[in-house]
């Protein structure tokens, strides 16, 4: 509510009447064309699962965080998965600090739905301990900048953080098995989660007196419009929620049009996403890599060689294998599965971290410094 | 589990093309401008609308436009364990900012500026389809209320378990995990308001599943308008019109 109302303060009457006249004519006031999706641009932080989003002038930063927590008594075979979303006030002036407000409750449960009940994330891969101990997910979003369709871009961040983090490896033990022991990302590689498909949320504004809808508006756009609808697909063609709070009535036919749109969208967004998170897989399994300090570009099998020198590799497979090591540790990383092969390497990483050669690095920007 | 029998009967003994019994009646709440209650099946809700009145908050009044507020609650005993937070939690939150903008899109608020209109929903019994009983039952109260409307905004659910879609799902089907589809809809002028979807479903079987949901709220419109026009006939009786 006091968001709309900070919207209408900004925009004059005159302003308003221009984009609401300009698309009448089919014309969006950023020079789009209405079914056109703006440029989203995904970036990684040096943490595995922090993402940060950038649809045009919407900035959205998301990160995961788990935790070993007791299950839900009705469900104690499964992990859990909570959003959490923060409208920082630098964001939009009409944002107000400490507790979230019904917009970013809304968007907070859109994307949970679009996550949760369609079953992206595996939940049951998260138990450990049947009815004792199970692994909760927390994504938490930040708002960073209001361009317009919070939405589709925290969503789209949320997916690549997703999709990006690691949970520590743990194995039960102790004298009657029911002690759980953590392992640190020294000892045992953490394992990616298990995601099944990536629900896309696309945004379509609706305007009166005929207008038609946009995709993805700006908050321009969305300060004029008359109703929104969020749908969120996924690229096998399925829907996974819909969001459409009241608003402008539509008829049914245009509802059954948007959706078609949007599961295109989501296609080519798919593809996006999953580009920029095999890229940063890639990126990671050759920072894992030890480099000789005369070292060439790298070559796999000579790569292979270096590692297999200065670790201690306690490994039942020949020594093929371990030179194969960094390519398929690339195709693991990207299959996104929890292979057994990986998990039994034993690796000292610490220090290829820190000396680890400049290949085209993801961006340096770190959160927390 | 099994929802739907092989005769094609779901767990109560209904068909599923078979809504609940619905049942509303006007005027509950005497000090309120208008009320209602409406129950679908078990599932039992009372709303109250006070308007349109004098902004109480000064900054949020709107020039040329009623200011519209809606309040969505459970009570504690509306579920079978006792509920420890009936409003303020995030589920309420959003549940109220989805009846506020259905309602707010068909009261003309352009014929009632600087005032403000309340609606208060409280869910007595719960039973699945909370956000569509509270629809029907703010309708109802808004009428009772004299409030302007561009056309009557009712409401229904649907859903698709053991690949039948059924209509007007109670708690038990809601929560088994499978597609709940619901849907606000204007009968007269033939077009959606609400739509909200969770869990997966393909775009095909969607649109037959939304088709049943719009066919739920036109039957549900009847009994609405019958309701009304039969409240309207007991006023000019008391009147002696």
């Amino acid at each position: 509510m006091e968001q709309r109302l900070a919207n209408t303060w900004r925009l004059t009457v005159n302003e308003k009447k221009f984009i609401e006249t300009a698309l009448q004519s089919d014309l969006r006031i950023d020079g789009r064309r209405p079914f056109d999706y703006r440029k989203v641009t995904i970036k990684f932080g040096k943490e595995d699962g922090s993402a940060e989003v950038q649809l045009g002038h919407t900035h959205v930063m998301a990160f995961v965080t788990a935790q070993l927590v007791q299950p839900y008594r009705d469900r104690p075979n499964e992990g859990t998965l909570a959003i959490y979303t923060e409208f920082s006030p630098m964001a939009d002036p009409s944002f107000e600090p400490g507790r979230p407000g019904e917009s970013a409750v809304e968007l907070g449960r859109v994307i949970d739905r679009g996550l949760r009940e369609s079953r992206a994330v595996d939940t049951e891969s998260l138990c450990v301990l049947s009815g004792k101990l199970v692994w909760a997910i927390r994504v938490d979003l930040h708002i960073l900048d209001n361009g317009g369709n919070l939405v589709d871009a925290a969503n789209i961040a949320a997916l690549a953080a997703l999709l990006t983090f690691r949970r520590p490896d743990c194995s039960l033990g102790g004298e009657d098995g029911q002690e759980v022991i953590v392992h640190p990302p020294e000892v045992r590689e953490p394992l990616p989660l298990i995601i099944h498909h990536l629900p896309i949320a696309v945004s379509f504004a609706f305007f009166g007196n005929e207008s038609g809808m946009v995709i993805d508006p700006t908050h321009h756009e969305e300060a004029v419009m008359c109703g929104r609808m969020t749908a969120t697909l996924n690229a096998n063609g399925d829907v996974c929620a819909i969001q459409k709070a009241g608003g402008e009535g539509v008829l049914q036919s245009v509802i059954m049009h948007c959706l078609r749109i949007a599961s295109v969208k989501a296609g080519d967004i798919t593809e996006n996403i999953k580009k920029a998170v095999d890229s940063y897989n890639i990126e990671r399994a050759l920072k894992k890599v030890k480099r000789h300090s005369t070292s060439k570009p790298m070559d796999v099998d000579g790569a292979g060689s270096n590692s297999k020198e200065k670790h201690n590799f306690v490994h039942q497979k020949g020594i093929n294998t371990e030179r194969l090591k960094p390519v398929d540790e690339e195709r693991n990383a990207n299959q996104n599965d929890n292979k057994e092969d990986e998990t039994k390497l034993l690796e000292t990483n610490r220090e290829t971290k820190d000396e680890k050669n400049f290949i085209g690095a993801p961006s340096s920007w770190n959160v927390n410094s | 589990m099994e929802y739907v029998s092989p005769e094609g009967l779901r767990l109560d003994g209904r068909r599923p093309m078979e809504m609940r019994q619905i049942r509303g009646e006007i005027g509950a709440v005497a000090k309120a401008d208008g009320s209602a209650v409406f129950e679908m099946g078990n599932t039992k809700v009372i709303a109250a609308v006070y308007g349109p009145r004098e902004v109480q908050n000064r900054s949020q009044q709107m020039n040329d436009q009623a200011l519209v507020r809606c309040e969505y609650s459970m009570a504690n005993f509306s579920t079978g364990d006792r509920m420890r937070k009936p409003k303020g939690d995030r589920r309420s939150t959003e549940i109220s900012l989805v009846i506020r903008q259905t309602m707010e899109a068909c009261i003309m608020t352009h014929l009632m500026p600087r005032s403000q209109i309340d609606i208060f929903v409280q869910v007595l019994q719960a039973d699945g389809g909370t956000r569509s009983a509270c629809i029907n039952a703010a309708t109802l109260a808004l009428a009772d209320a004299g409030i302007p409307m561009r056309d009557l905004v009712t409401s229904c659910s649907s859903g698709y378990l053991n690949s039948t879609a059924l209509l007007d799902l109670n708690y038990v089907e809601d929560s088994a995990g499978g597609p709940d589809v619901t849907v606000g809809f204007l009968p007269k002028l033939d077009k959606v308001t609400l739509l909200q979807m969770d869990a997966k479903l393909p775009l095909d079987i969607f649109e037959n599943v939304m088709q049943l949901a719009i066919e739920g709220c036109k039957a549900v419109a009847n009994y609405i308008r019958e309701l009304l026009l039969e409240n309207t006939k007991q006023l000019e009786y008391r009147r002696g019109v």
